[in-house]
């Protein structure tokens, strides 16, 4: 079997970011529903909150510690298996990297240990803040990651410098405020907060399936189903902004997604399901929803979408001029200051092309050698495979429907049918538990392999991007990952399912103490509220 | 943007090599105790509870010093981009091993207390101590290697090479002098950790943690010289060939570099620098000193020292050489010509002078809450304990 460097270096990337990812979505959600929870504790001081935020935030601990160590692996391996995308691109991208150590990852790390270890040392309000400065943390975290993943797919304020060979910042503001990055925030976050009310939804209505801990699951579940109803709204409205921003920054991932060949005349339709056909360039048995797409993607019944022919077509087009660039860059290398201003104004018009022109180093060590033939070949080559992405968005979007259907439902059966859930209903909610962190893989699938063949959109093509390694450099670290990590993997769900079936920490006295102290205020009417203290008697 | 140009891209370059250093000493005086308390734990706690002790004097901790890794490798690959690419690709194998230690270390410390099973306990009782031992060794070999010099070179496109096969680039790594500097690193940080126990724990381990530092401070002070020796008689260091454009562009082979007798010449250039290894055999000294009367906080402020200084040596030594190439000098990265570009340096300035003081209060005020001495009934009758 042969194996190859990039091959290799994408599988260990793939592999590392999608495990790494099982653990991310629960500690976003699990962090805002346990600061919902003491939030609920400190305000009505019933004790009940206080061991609900405990339990979950237990489990949130056994979670967080697997997620910050399977993160340090993805700062460390862009320089490790990325080495020339770190040095091409390392201006604009490591910024917002350092970025969420600085402003984010500190914040969270500092205060976790706080947050189990302060209980006693802390005032109650204190103790609030410092777990909301936890889920403040995780979440800033999210937002520094996405913006440099979302330059990967739309890198805006950028440019060239043939004198240090890489992309350097233009402009910061644009690199932050871009509007992919944005939405995919958002998206994201969202899609953690829907995975973690999976979760309690799910944990809660195994406990009220046993009769267990019954207090504790009932609350649990009416949080969970309201946070996890908004949450699910927001994953799907702004999945949809993100299929607007991609009209126009991620045209090919779009028409790949959709299956969609040839330029339709607006408004095009949605292809519902149909098996896309790579050799004949064509969807067979496709099921059309007239307009939708069009409404999708541009907002409007007048613009069209450009179709995977032609955007092929454009492709050729941009290599060529992409060669041009080369020419150039190679002149202004040689001669450095010496370079004529033609030859400058020449590159500066065809820089924006130049990554295309490296499209060819797969095939040709010098892109101006390259035939005609090698020319197609690469123009076709920007375009990913097209059934993974057809199916894996097509899986994505029909999970995210079916947490609004689950979340509404149970959102109805907590507040107007008396917390009361049929025996079917609460078996559903433990079997899905594993659906959202499906959701959230394919996501990531259709996010990175759809811009296949680039690392950076238009900018830098994978094949280029790797480090001078070797095969056995290469499997060693593949093998050494994929058994430390099953290892971890297999730990982590030991202890999350022991702590699981232990259940919460019940302090009886406690609960009974201040049902008593609750009662005399109600008999008493005095009027203070639950903020005030009984007097001693 | 034109509000970087209030700041001239050679000052900030100097900045940013400062900043790394801040970084990193930032990280060795906060992880670097952690990494010694993990290294130190099955020879200072025998019995369970003393071992439950020592785990949770770093316990609340930990987690928010080891951020201080993550943002140095955040602000390398920021701030000096393509000495991110070459170092963490040549030393590939190297920063696998780190990262294994690294990953197992933060579980071991939430799962270890989690099951009764005492086999159980002692598997993570030895994770620890080589999620704590493996990479403080390995730094300092890291370290021994970057003053050799490191066999890459840069094609014109500035993609680095590596010469060797990868056992050869492995194995390589494990030469003489940068075992010497491993030892020196590993001994400097179990000290340190020595230093946290002694100022955390009380009792027979703290007893057993100052006996111990008492040693490995000793050998912190042995390593330290006869690796500055053998750098100064020993060693090549490097040197410019050509004029340097302290405000040209980041590319290293627009400058030429060649190889002199020895670092040490950077000594007669500014001797003000010899300050640093001064204070940092200063801070070691009184280190084993203060092991050995029974100080506790006062040590651990000496150690503090002798990392500071032991760490800023090796980066003034070196200036403005940051990782020189053993078999393409010209390939080598210096302050002049592997940073990020004058506008990134400055957008990251800014956020640096924001955040990095709320970092240290907030830091701060954490260690203030958790205060004072922690005891086996701290570690029994806390249901969030370790």
């Amino acid at each position: 079997m042969e194996f190859d460097i990039v091959e290799l270096s994408r599988l260990q990337f793939a592999m590392t970011a999608m495990y790494h990812f099982l653990f991310v979505p629960l500690t976003l959600g699990l962090a805002v529903l346990v600061a919902i929870m003491e939030t609920v504790y400190v305000m009505t001081d019933r004790p009940i909150w206080r061991q609900m935020t405990k339990f979950w935030g237990m489990l949130f601990g056994i979670n967080f510690a697997i997620g910050v160590a399977t993160g340090i692996t993805m700062e460390f391996q862009f320089g490790m298996n990325w080495s020339y995308f770190s040095h091409y691109v390392g201006d604009i991208f490591g910024a917002p990297l350092a970025l969420e150590g600085l402003m984010a990852f500190f914040l969270e790390a500092t205060f976790v240990g706080l947050f189990f270890f302060g209980w006693d040392k802390l005032s109650k309000v204190g103790h609030l803040i410092v777990t909301w400065l936890v889920a403040i943390g995780s979440n800033f975290s999210a937002l520094w990651i996405l913006i440099a993943n979302g330059w990967m797919q739309n890198p805006v304020g950028a440019e060239f410098n043939p004198d240090t060979m890489r992309m350097e910042m233009t402009s910061f503001f644009e690199v932050m405020f871009n509007e992919v990055a944005q939405a995919k925030f958002v998206h994201t976050v969202s899609a953690g907060y829907v995975t973690a009310s999976v979760f309690v939804l799910g944990v809660s209505a195994w406990y009220l399936l046993k009769g267990r801990h019954v207090e504790l699951a009932r609350r649990s579940i009416t949080v969970a189903a309201s946070f996890g109803l908004a949450s699910a709204l927001s994953v799907v409205v702004l999945g949809d902004e993100s299929g607007y921003s991609a009209t126009h920054s991620q045209r090919m991932k779009l028409a790949a997604i959709e299956g969609m060949w040839e330029s339709e005349p607006a408004p095009a339709s949605f292809t519902l399901i149909g098996l896309p056909d790579q050799e004949a360039r064509e969807t067979k048995y496709a099921v059309h929803i007239p307009y939708l797409m069009g409404l999708i993607g541009t907002r409007s019944l007048t613009r069209e979408i450009a179709g995977i022919d032609e955007l092929i077509a454009e492709s050729e087009t941009r290599i060529r001029s992409g060669i041009i660039a080369y020419d150039a860059l190679m002149t202004i290398r040689e001669e450095r200051d010496a370079t004529s201003p033609d030859v400058r104004s020449t590159f500066e018009a065809h820089s924006g092309d130049l990554g295309y022109a490296f499209l060819l180093k797969r095939y040709v060590d010098d892109p101006r050698d390259a035939t005609e033939a090698q020319i197609v070949q690469a123009s076709n080559d920007t375009l990913p495979t097209v059934w993974p992405l057809f199916w894996a968005f097509r899986i994505m979007v029909g999970l995210g429907f079916s947490f609004i259907a689950i979340m509404a439902y149970f959102f109805w059966r907590s507040s107007f049918r008396g917390q009361d859930y049929p025996h079917w209903a609460l078996w559903g909610a433990v079997l899905i538990i594993p659906t959202p962190w499906i959701a959230a893989e394919l996501g990531w699938f259709v996010a990175e392999y759809g811009r296949q063949p680039w690392t950076v959109d238009g900018v830098l093509p994978t094949a280029l991007s790797v480090s001078h390694l070797s095969v056995t450099d290469l499997l060693l670290t593949l093998a050494g990952f994929m058994i430390f990590y099953t290892v971890l993997f297999v730990v982590e769900m030991g202890l999350m399912l022991k702590y699981i079936r232990k259940g919460p920490f019940e302090d009886v006295e406690e609960t009974e103490a201040w049902t008593a102290r609750h009662e005399h205020r109600l008999r008493t009417h005095d009027g203070k509220g639950p903020f005030a203290e009984t007097p001693a008697e | 943007m034109i509000l970087h140009e209030f700041i001239s891209y050679d000052v900030l370059r100097v900045i940013w090599w400062a900043l790394l250093g801040v970084l990193l000493i930032g990280f060795a005086l906060t992880d670097g105790f952690d990494m010694g308390v993990g290294a130190l734990l099955p020879f200072v706690a025998k019995t369970d509870i003393e071992r439950r002790v020592v785990i949770n004097t770093v316990g609340p901790v930990w987690e928010g010093n080891q951020v201080w890794f993550i943002l140095g490798g955040g602000a390398i690959f920021a701030a000096w981009p393509p000495l991110y690419a070459v170092s963490f690709s040549g030393f590939y194998l190297a920063m696998f091993v780190i990262l294994a230690a690294l990953i197992v270390r933060p579980v071991a410390f939430k799962y270890r207390s989690k099951r009764e099973s005492a086999r159980w306990r002692t598997a993570w009782d030895w994770a620890l101590f080589a999620g704590g031992a493996v990479p403080a060794l390995l730094f300092g070999v890291a370290v021994g290697n970057v003053l050799q010099g490191v066999p890459f070179e840069l094609t014109p496109d500035l993609f680095a090479r590596y010469e060797g096969a990868f056992y050869a680039k492995f194995f390589g790594l494990l030469n003489p002098f940068a075992i010497l500097a491993g030892v020196v690193s590993l001994a400097m940080l179990v000290t340190h950790g020595a230093a946290w126990l002694s100022f955390k724990a009380e009792g027979v381990v703290a007893t057993r943690a100052r006996s111990v530092g008492a040693v490995s401070g000793l050998v912190t002070i042995v390593g330290y010289v006869l690796a500055g020796i053998w750098l100064a008689f020993g060693i090549e260091g490097y040197a410019f060939a050509s004029d340097v454009a302290a405000n040209g562009p980041s590319n290293p082979l627009y400058t030429e570099v060649l190889r002199t007798d020895s670092w040490l010449s950077a000594y007669a250039a500014r001797p003000w620098i010899a300050l640093a290894p001064v204070l940092g055999l200063l801070g070691m000294v009184m280190t084993v000193l203060g092991m050995r009367a029974g100080r506790e906080g006062k040590t651990l402020l000496w150690s503090k020292l002798g990392i500071f200084g032991a760490i800023s040596s090796v980066g003034l030594t070196m200036f403005p050489f940051i990782l020189p190439s053993s078999i393409d000098p010209r390939s080598s990265l210096t302050v002049w010509d592997s940073s990020s570009s004058h506008q990134t340096l400055f957008v990251m300035l800014v956020a640096t002078v924001i955040f990095m003081p709320m970092i240290l209060v907030y830091t701060a005020w954490v260690y203030k809450v958790l205060w004072g001495k922690v005891t086996e009934a701290d570690v029994t009758e806390s249901s969030s304990a370790y």
